[in-house]
């Protein structure tokens, strides 16, 4: 009888290619869209992620998130490093600067200065040049996508230069920075040279980076050091949910994409139901011929969610497919580098296409278990 | 063995009636469709229900075949107490005993012509070729051994009508209930169908109850009961006892 029920499906094709494209549909925009906002999110911790040898951020109680740092005290580091349980700590200078780019135009940059010495934060992906070479005289290095925006439509190539706030600076390697949340281009340099890139010329340490002696002691470590010098030390996990969650907070990116998926479950139930609930319509006398047969309800019931599961199954396959499609293709590209198909993400649309498929058959199916047999004497 | 019956000796009663009455609730109002109906059919005949337009033809049928409930009377088919039993029970006793032929053919149109035919098998839990094989061989009987594989679109009214036949005889139901069976069908396929019908539906152990306008049949019945406003007014017929004609 499931074997009936897949041919009643097959043999009405156009609501059949209906039904599987509504929820393609609503599994490739789900999918897409989930994927999009966890990319996103995670592009605002992006400078967390690509310093990762760092255990523990510190920095002014009253920061919330790395997009908004502010300056700490010189005395601050040497303080922290004479703190008990800590093996190393770095300076980390972070701030949102202009660059005029080739075109004449200006473009917002994220300047991130590290530790003269140990050159901690700069992420080990270097494409071209080394990290050694920032030690040179006026060095910087950038990220790819931030070299095609100074220089649109030329090779990756080290060697140029740039004025930033009327400074040389020359780019000496070209670095796979994590794709940023508020700026394309990520120029690294070391912590004396970002202070005289940006405009405010003093001292000003964002944060102190610090990692602990004892990897089991990191949060006690944390804590003596918010303790002692009455900051904020919070082990990198923390900030980068404090980070994320400030997103969250007080962007409309939450609400936003909500709404989409909100709406793509909705469209996904309207199509899905609309169609199912026309095929269920047209052939209720057939339902009706079935049951005056003899077919049981529970038979009726197994051929109703066989069909739903068709539907659900092969739907979900095309619409992952696409969204797999898309993020290979469009995922290459700088704008939405990084951005991936989550498995995550991938098994909870599965899970709402499910619930997609049932709410929609739901209303069908009361029809099918209370179609009268009788109605089939009638003409 | 008080309900599911297995057997039935010929010429025995099949279908009982007695005092069944039933309304429908139309708006505020409830129409008394049938008043104390009552109705018999027996083994080895082909029992012909007829009657104007309305007068409950179609509701006595439905009742007989369990897909309605009667609101009262007694109804007892193949000594079964249809009253008394429900859902999952009726619908099980529907598809071990009765068969359906209906006005508009009701095959599933995805389905081939042998595929239809096998639909009680399969949904009795035979298997698909076990169906299949069945429903061949009957359709070959009713003349369609060319056209097993073919869809209910390409074929003629008459063609369709032989499927739904197939369908109700594959699994040798004791009582097959017919609603107007030949009046999508012109005059010459419809006799065809109703030769078809005598042929293989009945036999000795077995009552076919038609419900039909169609005088043109008229001459395949050996009984007709003529109904009228919700009762049986006029039984004609070869085998009626005088006794039974007011029973
Ligand atoms: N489900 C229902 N709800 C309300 N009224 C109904 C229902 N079924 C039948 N009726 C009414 O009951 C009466 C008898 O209907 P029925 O179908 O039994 O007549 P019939 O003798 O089969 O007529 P026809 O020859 O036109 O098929 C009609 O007046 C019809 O409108
Ligand atoms: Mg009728």
């Amino acid at each position: 009888m499931l074997v009936v029920a897949l041919r009643m499906l097959f043999g009405d094709a156009t609501k059949c290619l209906g039904l599987v494209f509504g929820v393609a549909l609503s599994t490739l925009l789900l999918c897409q869209q989930v994927s999009i906002f966890f990319g996103l999110l995670s592009r605002a911790a992006s400078v967390i992620d690509d310093a990762p040898e760092a255990d523990i951020w510190v920095m002014d109680p009253a920061v919330k998130t790395i997009e908004v740092p502010y300056p700490l005290r010189d005395t601050v580091l040497q303080r922290v490093r004479g703190v008990e349980g800590v093996a190393w700590a770095v300076p980390f200078f972070k701030a949102s600067t202009q660059v005029r780019t080739r075109r004449g135009t200006l473009d917002n940059a994220i300047m991130i200065g590290v530790d003269d010495v140990s050159l901690v934060g700069v992420p080990d992906r270097f494409l071209l040049g080394t990290l050694d070479d920032l030690t040179l005289p006026d060095a910087i290095a950038i990220n790819p996508a931030g070299f095609r925006l100074l220089f649109p439509g030329e090779e990756l190539d080290v060697g140029r230069e740039l004025e930033l706030n009327d400074r040389r600076a020359r780019i000496v390697a070209i670095v796979d920075a994590s794709p940023a949340f508020s700026a394309n281009l990520t120029i690294y340099t070391r912590y004396s040279l970002a202070t005289r890139y940006t405009n405010n010329g003093r001292n000003t340490l964002s944060f102190v980076l610090a990692k602990a002696a004892d990897p089991s002691t990191i949060a006690a470590v944390a804590d003596r050091i918010a303790a002692e010098m009455g900051l904020k030390a919070v082990e990198r996990a923390t900030f980068r949910r404090e980070t994320i969650g400030y997103i969250l907070a007080t962007t409309g990116i939450p609400a936003s994409f909500g709404t989409v998926v909100l709406l793509g479950v909705l469209i996904g139930i309207a199509i899905v139901g609309l169609t199912f609930n026309q095929f269920v319509m047209e052939n209720i006398r057939q339902y009706a011929a079935l049951k005056a047969i003899g077919v049981r309800n529970g038979w009726l019931l197994a051929m109703t969610l066989t069909q739903a599961a068709f539907v659900a199954t092969v739907g979900y396959g095309i619409g992952l497919a696409a969204a797999a499609g898309f993020f290979a293709t469009a995922g290459q590209s700088d704008a939405l580098r990084g951005f991936r198909l989550l498995p995550e993400v991938a098994v909870g649309v599965a899970l709402l296409a499910g619930v997609i498929v049932l709410l929609a058959t739901t209303v069908s199916l009361r029809r099918v278990f209370f179609v009268d047999p009788a109605t089939v004497f009638r003409g | 063995m008080d309900d599911l019956p297995t057997n039935t000796p010929p010429g025995a009663i099949a279908v009982r009636c007695v005092g069944v009455q039933k309304s429908f609730a139309a708006g505020e109002t409830t129409v008394r469709v049938l008043r104390g109906t009552d109705f018999t059919a027996r083994a080895g005949e082909m029992t012909f229900l007829v009657g104007p337009s309305g007068c409950g033809k179609t509701t006595l049928i439905s009742i007989i075949g369990a897909i309605l409930s009667a609101d009262a009377g007694s109804v007892e088919v193949l000594g079964f107490d249809v009253r008394r039993a429900r859902g999952g029970r009726l619908a099980d006793f529907r598809l071990a005993n009765l068969g359906f032929i209906f006005q508009q053919f009701n095959l599933l149109p995805a389905l081939s012509a042998a595929e239809n035919a096998s639909l009680p098998l399969v949904a009795a839990g035979r298997s698909t070729r076990f169906g299949e094989r069945a429903a061949a061989a009957l359709l070959a009987r009713l003349g369609l051994e060319q056209h097993l594989h073919k869809m209910p679109a390409q074929l003629s009214g008459g063609q369709q009508q032989r499927v739904a036949i197939a369908r109700v005889l594959v699994h040798a139901p004791r009582l097959v209930i017919c609603d107007e069976p030949t009046a999508s069908l012109d005059a010459e396929s419809g006799h065809t169908v109703m030769e078809l019908l005598r042929e293989v539906a009945l036999a000795p152990d077995r009552a076919v109850i038609i419900v039909t306008h169609d005088t043109r049949i008229f001459e395949f019945a050996d009984v007709i009961h003529h109904m009228s406003d919700g009762r049986i007014e006029r039984i004609e017929g070869k085998s009626i006892a005088p006794s039974e004609a007011h029973a």
